[in-house]
């Protein structure tokens, strides 16, 4: 590999004025972090985070985000290379149909899956009648609202490397007598893995962190529906320090995920 | 049965149109030339099977690769038809050996088998020894000559070289010539250059495109040695004059007289004057009463040619003088100059076949 070293932009000088807002922004980021930080139980933190309902909900939280994530790779996946790759019209109504979920509040996506699969929406109606299933206040209604509302983060990263990668490799492997299934097999697939690693953590991260669209149609049943951050948000009333310790996991693995995701987005092939 | 390839497609796309027919004999080695824009990569890329002729067929070797009034169009992955583009597009994931063992492997051989196979092509394009390392850890020219490997470890019927050279280096660019002069000499192929040095070397014959066009074909050596086209010309480093066929010369649309010798022409069709910037000489004042061929212009550019310099007049035309004659008669761009030709230096002959 050669070793080059990128030159150092020369700069033209910032406006001074930039520089007051971007403290701010940066503030009104970082600060309720160290509010949080500074608040936090310490004494009894462990004791918190290891509390019955604690323990459930984060348990709950670790099992339904990595299914859910495994959901938006099986399902999200081939839509991102159909988005990428597909010549179909109406391509791009597609694509902004696919970032849905991301500019809807996720209170409203929630209830939309429960007036679907609710038992008095037409599929619910249907799934119950037919194979006497009920989704709604289920932990596969946790799943279903994580997956809705996390799918976006995979498809859109997956696309973009998808397109980044560009269509060569898998045309001169055409050429060389593979068949479409051998070229994605051997060919798309693992050019696209870096990209889809980003893409997963940020799935995961937006399952782990998802609360309006649960609660609206999956509610808050300790151990089946209740979630971290629904968790939170119930201790808050009755005990604001185990509120905070909870909340700091989150931050955690917050912190962990942008860590890992980000400096590939950054470079511009995730 | 080897029956070689046969094309005759019509694309259009939006202003664009391509409408050419074209033949590759069995082992033949076709260079396909024109300038940017002239349907060189469209003409690939339906052979290929990469793009869908709007009106055509395509024949390799008796089988039917695409048929436009039939509804045939095999996929690319089903013609056996190689590409070596002008990047070499390596798998960036893949051993340069798991590169090469690609098409064996695709094709059903198993693994150990795929890997010798791989093995002794990268053999045969000299760069075994490259086998265990990553695409990112070889030199272009390097990389190029494993895309080659990998190109025929797939055994194809027909190889498609897109500008194979023009992407590696100008010192590597001979030795890795003449390995695929080597690798195409039993071996049909089609090659789009812009180098006449590659048509030279590897293609049998060459076929100049133009506007979507075939505007000449024929043997290498005949089309660079005495060129109809404008494009043809300019490659061989000759100047071409255009016009009708007169007594002992042609004229040109806007009327000059160029003298020549005449062969075989027919009076009054389309015919072409060709001779080399070296036989023409540079005048900045005109010169008198003299039988020569005298074409009044500006100077366009100059440049240098060898320990030459070329003068290339704004009409066109080309000579070839001695950087001393051009600091003598001061000639820089936009100068007034006559160019003069005798007309022993000037053949006169039909501009097409």
């Amino acid at each position: 590999m050669l070793q080059t070293r990128a030159p150092r932009p020369v700069h033209t000088g910032l406006p001074g004025g930039l520089w007051v807002p971007s403290v701010l922004a940066l503030g009104l980021i970082v600060l309720p972090v160290i509010g949080l930080v500074v608040r936090a139980p310490w004494s009894r933190f462990g004791e918190l985070v290891t509390s019955e309902s604690a323990l459930a909900a984060l348990e709950l939280s670790l099992r339904t985000g990595l299914v859910s994530t495994l959901l938006c790779v099986v399902l999200g996946g081939p839509l991102a290379v159909v988005l990428a790759r597909g010549s179909v019209p109406g391509l791009r109504l597609l694509r902004s149909v696919v970032l849905l979920p991301l500019v809807l509040p996720p209170v409203v996506g929630g209830l939309a899956l429960l007036y679907l699969l609710g038992i008095s929406g037409f599929a619910g109606y249907a799934l119950n009648v037919v194979f006497g299933v009920r989704i709604p206040f289920t932990t596969t209604a946790v799943i279903l609202a994580q997956t809705f509302v996390a799918m976006p983060f995979l498809v859109v990263s997956l696309e973009g490397a998808l397109r980044t990668g560009g269509e060569r490799y898998e045309v001169i492997a055409a050429t060389l007598g593979a068949p479409p299934w051998t070229v994605f097999r051997r060919i798309t697939v693992p050019l696209v893995l870096p990209g889809l690693g980003s893409g997963m953590v940020l799935s995961f991260a937006r399952c782990l962190g998802e609360f309006g669209a649960t609660i609206a149609f999956a509610g808050s049943l300790q151990g089946v529906t209740r979630t971290l951050p629904l968790e939170v948000y119930l201790r808050e009333e009755v005990d604001p320090d185990g509120a905070i310790a909870l909340s700091l996991v989150l931050v955690v693995v917050a912190i962990v995920v942008i860590a890992v995701a980000r400096p590939r987005s950054a470079e511009g092939w995730g | 049965m080897r029956a070689g390839l046969h094309v005759e497609v019509a694309v259009r796309r939006g202003d664009f149109t391509l409408d050419a027919t074209v033949h590759v004999a069995p082992g033949e080695v076709v260079a396909v030339l024109g300038r940017n824009g002239s349907g060189k990569s469209t003409l690939l890329a339906a052979v290929a099977g990469l793009l869908r002729p709007d009106n055509g067929r395509i024949v390799l070797d008796g089988r039917v690769l695409t048929d436009t009034a039939a509804g045939v169009a095999l996929p690319p992955y089903r013609r056996r038809i190689g590409l070596l583009a002008q990047q070499p597009l390596l798998f960036p994931h893949l051993s340069v050996l798991d590169n090469v063992a690609f098409a064996p492997l695709a094709a059903g051989t198993r693994r150990r088998v795929a890997r010798e196979v791989a093995r002794r092509h990268l053999t045969e394009v000299d760069a075994a020894e490259f086998a265990r390392r990553r695409p990112g850890q070889l030199s272009g020219g390097q990389a190029q000559r494993v895309a080659l490997a990998r190109a025929l470890a797939a055994d194809p019927d027909l190889l498609l070289l897109d500008e194979p050279l023009s992407a590696v280096d100008v010192e590597l660019a001979p030795a890795l010539r003449s390995l695929l002069q080597t690798m195409l000499a039993e071996r049909p192929a089609v090659l789009v250059t812009h180098q006449l040095i590659d048509a030279l070397v590897l293609a049998d014959r060459v076929v100049v495109l133009d506007g979507g066009r075939v505007v000449e074909q024929g043997p290498t050596r005949e089309v660079l040695t005495r060129p109809r086209s404008a494009f043809a010309a300019r490659l061989a480093g000759l100047n071409l004059v255009s016009g009708t066929a007169t007594v002992g010369g042609l004229r040109t649309e806007d009327g000059t007289e160029l003298s020549g010798l005449a062969d075989s022409t027919v009076l009054g069709a389309a015919a072409v004057a060709v001779f080399t910037p070296a036989a023409v000489a540079v005048y900045v004042d005109p010169p008198k009463g003299s039988p020569r061929n005298v074409v009044h212009d500006r100077v366009a550019a100059l440049e240098p040619n060898g320990t030459l310099v070329r003068v290339r007049g704004v009409g066109g035309l080309a000579a070839d003088i001695t950087p001393a004659s051009a600091v003598e008669l001061g000639l820089h761009a936009r100068a007034d100059v006559w160019f003069v030709v005798k007309a022993a230096e000037v053949a006169v002959y039909p501009a097409s076949v």
